[in-house]
C-alpha cells in the first residue's frame, strides 16, 4: 500500500484526562467534556488561552439525543472562538480524534491542540440498541429488523468457523479485561469472572452472550497535543506520536470475508511504516486494541500483525497478552472492563497508552519496561480502522 | 467528579421523553431499483466491472476500485454458500424473543471460496438454532425460498429466507 504523507512537525502528547465511565451520569455531555478537558489541561500545565485549535470526537448524535454534537460540545470542550472540527467515524472516532489532533500539529497549523471525545449512551430509551437500527441500509437491510449485535455475532461466528475457535477461548478476553479493569480507578465493570460465567450469561444473539459485550456507558476523555519545541518547554517526559493510520473499507460487509479485519491491517501498515516498525510483534511493548466485544480484541490483534491469522486465541491462552505477558493487551481493562461510551472509549485507549509510556498508569502499569505502545479503534459497519503508535 | 444514577434514582427525577417523528421516503437509485425489480421476477442481478472483473451484488453503477462506470448487468444464482449464521434472541429494541430469528450472510454463486470480496447477501436462513449453535449450517449450500410471485413487491422481503439444499 502506498501512503503519501508529508510531515512538518513532530508531535507529543503532554496531558490527558478522563471522567469516570458509568451508566446514567447526572451530568450533561458538555459538563463531562469539560471535566475531561480541564483535567487534560491541568496535566499539561496549560490554560485554555494557550490552546490554538480544538478537535471534538463523538459517534452517532442519536445516542445522547442531541444533534450536531460538535457545535453542542464545543462549549465544554474549550472550542469557543477557536478553530474547531469534529471527527466522526463511528466506533473508530476516539482514536481518530487523537489522529486529527495530531495532524493539526504535524502539519504546522497549530502548536497546541486540545482533543476531546464524549459520549452518553444511556439517555436513549428503552435501550440504545433501538438507535442502531438507523445505521443499516434503509432498503436492503432495515426491513429485516436488525439490531446492531446481529452484525457482530455474524462476524464472530465467521471468525470462529474459519479458524476453528471455541467460545471458551474467546471468553478469556472478557475474563482478562474485566480483571485488568479492577486496577483502573475510572472503570465501570471491573470484576473477577470466569469463563464459566461468560458461557452461562444471557444469550443475546448466538454466539454473543451478555458477558461477551461491553456495557452501556457515559463518559469523556481528552488529550493535549503539542509540537516538539512547545512540548519540551512543558514537560521532561513527552510521549511522541510516531505513527498514525486510518482507513475505510467498503460498507458492503455481506460481500467481504468477515474472518479478517482488513480495515485494521491497512491502518496498521500505514502507522507502522510511519513509525519505522518492521516487526510489530517484537517492537510493540503494550497494546490497547478495540474490544467492544471479546472476539474483537483477538480479531484486531491479528489484523495489527501481533498474531498470525486465527492464532490470537492460542497466544492469549499462553498468557502473551496478560498484564505480565510479552505483549500486554488492554491493561486498562478495555471497553469490556472500563465501559463503552463510544468515542470516549476509543480516546480512553490512547490515554491509557500515554499513561503507560509516561509511567504514570499506577496499578494499571504493566510489569515490563515499555517504550512503544499502540492504541486502535474500529467502527461503522466493520469498516473504519484507526491506529496510533506512540513512544516515550 | 461525575455522578452516576441508579435505576431507582431515575424515577425521582423528572424525565423528559421525546419520540422523534421522523419519516423518510428513500430512493433506491439506478442500480438498486433494477436489483429490486429483479427480485420481483425471482432473479438476483449484479453489475460487473470489466476492468477488474468484480461483480457487485447488490449492484453499483460505478466500480469502487477502478473508479469508473461498471459495464454490464449479470445475473447470479439464487444459490450460495452460508458464510456465517446467527440466532437472535433479542428484537431490535432489545426486547427478549421466545423463538430466535436466524440470519446470516450468503456468498452467492458463481464465486470462489478464496475470494475475499464476492457477490453477497444478508438475509434470513431457514434452519434450526441447533444447526447454528453447532455451526453445521456454515459452509452449506443454500437456495432462496421465494414468496409466491403475486405477493412479491420488489423488496428484499420477496425472498423469505435461504434454505439448505
Ligand atoms: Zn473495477
Amino acid at each position: 500500500m502506498k501512503v503519501n504523507i508529508y510531515l512538518n512537525k513532530r508531535v507529543a502528547v503532554i496531558g490527558a484526562g478522563l471522567t469516570l465511565f458509568r451508566r446514567r451520569l447526572l451530568e450533561t455531555p458538555q459538563e463531562i467534556a469539560w471535566e475531561a478537558a480541564r483535567k487534560a489541561l491541568d496535566e499539561a500545565g496549560l490554560e485554555l488561552r494557550d490552546i490554538d485549535c480544538v478537535v471534538i470526537g463523538s459517534a452517532p448524535d442519536a445516542f445522547d439525543g442531541v444533534h450536531m454534537k460538535g457545535e453542542y460540545l464545543s462549549h465544554g470542550s474549550g472550542g469557543i472562538r477557536k478553530p474547531v472540527s469534529r471527527v466522526f467515524v463511528g466506533g473508530a472516532t476516539g482514536v481518530m480524534t487523537a489522529i486529527a489532533g495530531w495532524y493539526h500539529v504535524a502539519s504546522g497549523l497549530c502548536q497546541r491542540v486540545l482533543a476531546v471525545a464524549e459520549e452518553k449512551m444511556s439517555p436513549s430509551r428503552p435501550h440504545p440498541q433501538a438507535i442502531f437500527k438507523y445505521i443499516w441500509d434503509p432498503i436492503l437491510e432495515k426491513p429485516l429488523n436488525p439490531n446492531l449485535i446481529w452484525i457482530f455475532a455474524m462476524e464472530m461466528h465467521r471468525y470462529m468457523a474459519t479458524y476453528g475457535i471455541k467460545k471458551e477461548d474467546i471468553a478469556l478476553v472478557s475474563v482478562k479485561n474485566k480483571r485488568n479493569a479492577l486496577n483502573n480507578p475510572y472503570a465501570q465493570l471491573g470484576a473477577n469472572i470466569t469463563v464459566e460465567d461468560v458461557l452461562k450469561s444471557e444469550v443475546l444473539v448466538w454466539p454473543v452472550q451478555l458477558l461477551d459485550v461491553s456495557p452501556v456507558s457515559d463518559g469523556a476523555a481528552a488529550i493535549v497535543l503539542a509540537s516538539e519545541d512547545v512540548a519540551r518547554r512543558y514537560t521532561d517526559t513527552p510521549v511522541w506520536v510516531e505513527g498514525v493510520g486510518w482507513t475505510l473499507d467498503n460498507t458492503e460487509w455481506p460481500a467481504r470475508d468477515l474472518a479478517y479485519a482488513r480495515y485494521v491491517e491497512f491502518a496498521a501498515r500505514m502507522a507502522y511504516k510511519m513509525a519505522g516498525i518492521e516487526r510489530p510483534n517484537k517492537e510493540i511493548d503494550v497494546v490497547e486494541p478495540y474490544d467492544p466485544f471479546d472476539y474483537k480484541e483477538l480479531h484486531h490483534l491479528e489484523a495489527l500483525q501481533l498474531a498470525k491469522r486465527g492464532e490470537a486465541p492460542k497466544l492469549l491462552k499462553e498468557g502473551v497478552f496478560d498484564i505480565d505477558g510479552d505483549i500486554p493487551s488492554s491493561p486498562s481493562g478495555g471497553l469490556l472492563g472500563v465501559g463503552n461510551p463510544i468515542a470516549a472509549a476509543g480516546l480512553m485507549k490512547v490515554v491509557s497508552i500515554y499513561w503507560q509510556l509516561k509511567g504514570t498508569a499506577g496499578k494499571m502499569q504493566v510489569k515490563k519496561p515499555v517504550h512503544t505502545g499502540l492504541a486502535q479503534a474500529w467502527g461503522d459497519l466493520m469498516q473504519a480502522g484507526t491506529v496510533i503508535v506512540m513512544r516515550n | 467528579m461525575v455522578t452516576p444514577l441508579k435505576e431507582e434514582e431515575l424515577s425521582k427525577h423528572i424525565i423528559i421523553s421525546y419520540k422523534p417523528n421522523a419519516k423518510y421516503a428513500y430512493t433506491a437509485g439506478q442500480a438498486q431499483s433494477k436489483y429490486l425489480l429483479g427480485l420481483k421476477e425471482g432473479k438476483i442481478y449484479g453489475r460487473k466491472c470489466n476492468n477488474c472483473g468484480k461483480v457487485y451484488v447488490p449492484p453499483k453503477m460505478y466500480c469502487d476500485e477502478c473508479f469508473r462506470p461498471t459495464d454490464e448487468w449479470v445475473e447470479v444464482k439464487d444459490e450460495g454458500i452460508v458464510m456465517t449464521a446467527v440466532a437472535s434472541f433479542i428484537s431490535w429494541t432489545r426486547a427478549r424473543l421466545e423463538e430466535p430469528e436466524i440470519v446470516g450472510v450468503i456468498r452467492l454463486l458463481p464465486s470462489n471460496d478464496r475470494d475475499f470480496v464476492y457477490p453477497g447477501i444478508f438475509h434470513r436462513i431457514c434452519t434450526s438454532y441447533e444447526e447454528v449453535k453447532n455451526m453445521s449450517v456454515i459452509g452449506k449450500k443454500v437456495k432462496a425460498v421465494w414468496k409466491p410471485k403475486e405477493e412479491r413487491k420488489g423488496s428484499i422481503e420477496d425472498i423469505q429466507c435461504f434454505k439448505v439444499i
